[in-house]
């Protein structure tokens, strides 16, 4: 058996070698169907994080027309926080509101002078509401039409801030929405064209498989070295997507973070190294070794 | 040793049924060397691809060894093959194999050790004159070459029968010579050769049993036959 096994791997390996044309054609296709599935990968991150730091951007305030006591503010954040969508809430209080105001108008003049002719602090308190999600904000907003601190509560602004909430939920959904359907169709045309190159391979060698049945060879050792082929193009394709991506990675990385603060591509793609890794095999390997084996089906009816 | 029995082989092509060969009837003993002649589409090949079980007859058994050929389980069928070495008019190298190792697939797939396939194939290699081409491609072979490589291959696993047909239709007279010499050679070390041919000069010259075919039917067997077409 393992006599056997070793002539199989030799005669792939041979067959590999001696049809190099052939060989380096699949490989390149399937370095493209590879390179296709790992963008994918990244674009999946991509938008994922695009989805998250859009969503982090999203909030709600609910502004108080007196200052609440710290009772009334621990009853408020308690019937709050019963919410399932809430994520988190912070109470700021007139003065930590005049603070922050007065931090980020630092070097306005006119508007430091307007603050000084009002006299005294306009803020108001408020609690800032951050949901799970964009569509939860239209939930929380009801709620506190009903609830019990009703009377404390000055304005929320949510109404101002809702036509950009929408904007934001049906761009999330965008976003997420095409990547899949993206996915799924670029994987499709991925795998199809890798596997009509390897059929078209074993097409080509349809004369040799009826004279090996013909000479006696049982159909393992027929469809073996195709098989064997079949994977070693689709692991060097792994080590050349690999490679390409890793170097176009490392290149790229820090002009995508300046589009996209934060994003740090190639630490994630080096930092899930055996993710990808995997990845890219069972690409690579799998659609060598299924595209083979269906291939070669047809040519080993007796 | 083989025994064809009311072999009809029918093909449909589109509406209208193409009789390859009707109600063929013969046996072959071991040892023997018999040419099977006949005019193109009198059913020669036909004949042996239903033999190698490369196609199944329309009605009738082929026995070889007193098993029905087309009975054998598609499993066991590389076994039966194992048995009968093939030489094909168009030699059916593997062209991506140098001689070497076409010739040593054959026992490879036996799952022959290696030091039996170097000896065995150095051995056909030397009969057949191509020992100075072991390492060549089949492309960088004359036609002449490349059929005496397809008969070591048919030979190196010394198979029972071997089946050779129109192994002499794309060379020239002294290639012809040559091959024909060669199977002579290997039917006298006791193997069964069935030749299909149409070559006149290669039946003429045998002097051995000839099975004429017309139209899918035995018209003539004789044990020393003559070139009657």
């Amino acid at each position: 058996m393992s006599a056997s096994l070793k002539r199989i791997i030799k005669s792939g390996w041979l067959g590999f070698r001696r049809n190099s044309g052939l060989s380096l054609a699949t490989v390149f296709i399937m370095v493209m169907a590879i390179s296709l599935v790992t963008s994918l990968f990244l674009l999946q991150k991509t938008s994922n994080y695009l989805v998250s730091s859009l969503s982090e951007k999203v909030d709600m305030a609910v502004y108080f027309g007196e200052e609440p006591t710290t009772d009334e503010i621990d009853i408020i954040q308690k019937e709050l926080k019963g919410l399932p969508e809430i994520k988190s809430l912070q109470y700021i209080s007139k003065e930590e509101a005049l603070a922050k105001f007065i931090a980020r108008h630092q070097g306005e003049q006119v508007i430091m002078e307007s603050l000084q002719e009002v006299g005294g602090n306009p803020l108001l308190a408020s609690l800032n509401i951050k949901a799970f999600e964009a569509t939860q904000y239209a939930n929380i907003s009801s709620f506190l039409d009903s609830a019990s601190f009703k009377n404390l509560i000055s304005k929320v602004d949510y109404s101002e801030k809702k036509p950009a909430i929408d904007k934001m939920f049906s761009l999330t959904s965008t976003i997420s929405n095409t990547g899949i359907v993206l996915s799924i169709i670029l994987a499709v045309v991925a795998i199809l064209i890798a596997f009509n190159t390897v059929r078209i391979a074993i097409y080509n060698s349809r004369d040799e498989i009826e004279t090996m049945r013909l000479v006696g060879a049982s159909n393992w050792f027929i469809r073996g070295p195709f098989l064997v082929q079949g994977m070693i193009g689709g692991l060097l394709a792994v080590l050349i997507t690999f490679f390409a991506f890793g170097i176009a990675l490392w290149f790229l990385s820090p002009k995508i973070d300046l589009v996209i603060p934060g994003l740090h591509l190639s630490s994630y793609f080096f930092g899930s190294f055996f993710m990808v890794i995997v990845l890219q095999l069972a690409a690579g390997l799998g659609l060598g070794a299924c595209a083979s084996w269906l291939a070669i089906r047809k040519y080993l009816k007796v | 040793m083989i025994s064809f029995r009311n072999i009809t082989k029918v093909y449909q092509a589109g509406a209208k049924p193409i009789v390859a060969l009707s109600n063929v009837c013969f046996d072959i003993q071991p040892q023997e060397f018999v040419s099977i002649v006949g005019r193109s589409g009198a059913g020669k090949t036909t004949l042996l691809k239903l033999f190698l079980a490369e196609e199944k007859p329309t009605a009738g058994s082929i026995f070889f060894e007193k098993k029905d050929v087309h009975q054998i389980k598609s499993h066991l069928l590389p076994n039966f093959r194992r048995d009968i070495g093939v030489v094909f008019q168009d030699y059916k190298l593997l062209p991506s194999k140098t001689t070497y190792e076409n010739i040593a697939y054959v026992l490879e797939v036996m799952g022959a050790s290696d030091v039996d396939i170097k000896n065995d194939v150095a051995r056909v290699l030397e009969l057949v004159g191509l020992s100075n081409r072991a390492q060549n491609f089949p492309e960088e072979l004359s036609g002449g070459e490349r059929q005496r490589a397809a008969i070591a291959r048919a030979l190196v696993h010394q198979p029972k029968v071997i089946l050779a047909d129109e192994p002499t239709g794309n060379l020239d007279p002294y290639c012809t010579k040559d091959i024909i010499r060669l199977l002579t050679k290997i039917n006298e070390m006791g193997t069964t050769v069935i030749l299909a041919t149409h070559d006149q000069y290669i039946i003429n010259s045998l002097v051995r049993r000839v099975i004429t075919l017309e139209e899918g039917k035995v018209i003539r067997d004789e044990e020393r036959g003559r070139f009657t077409l």
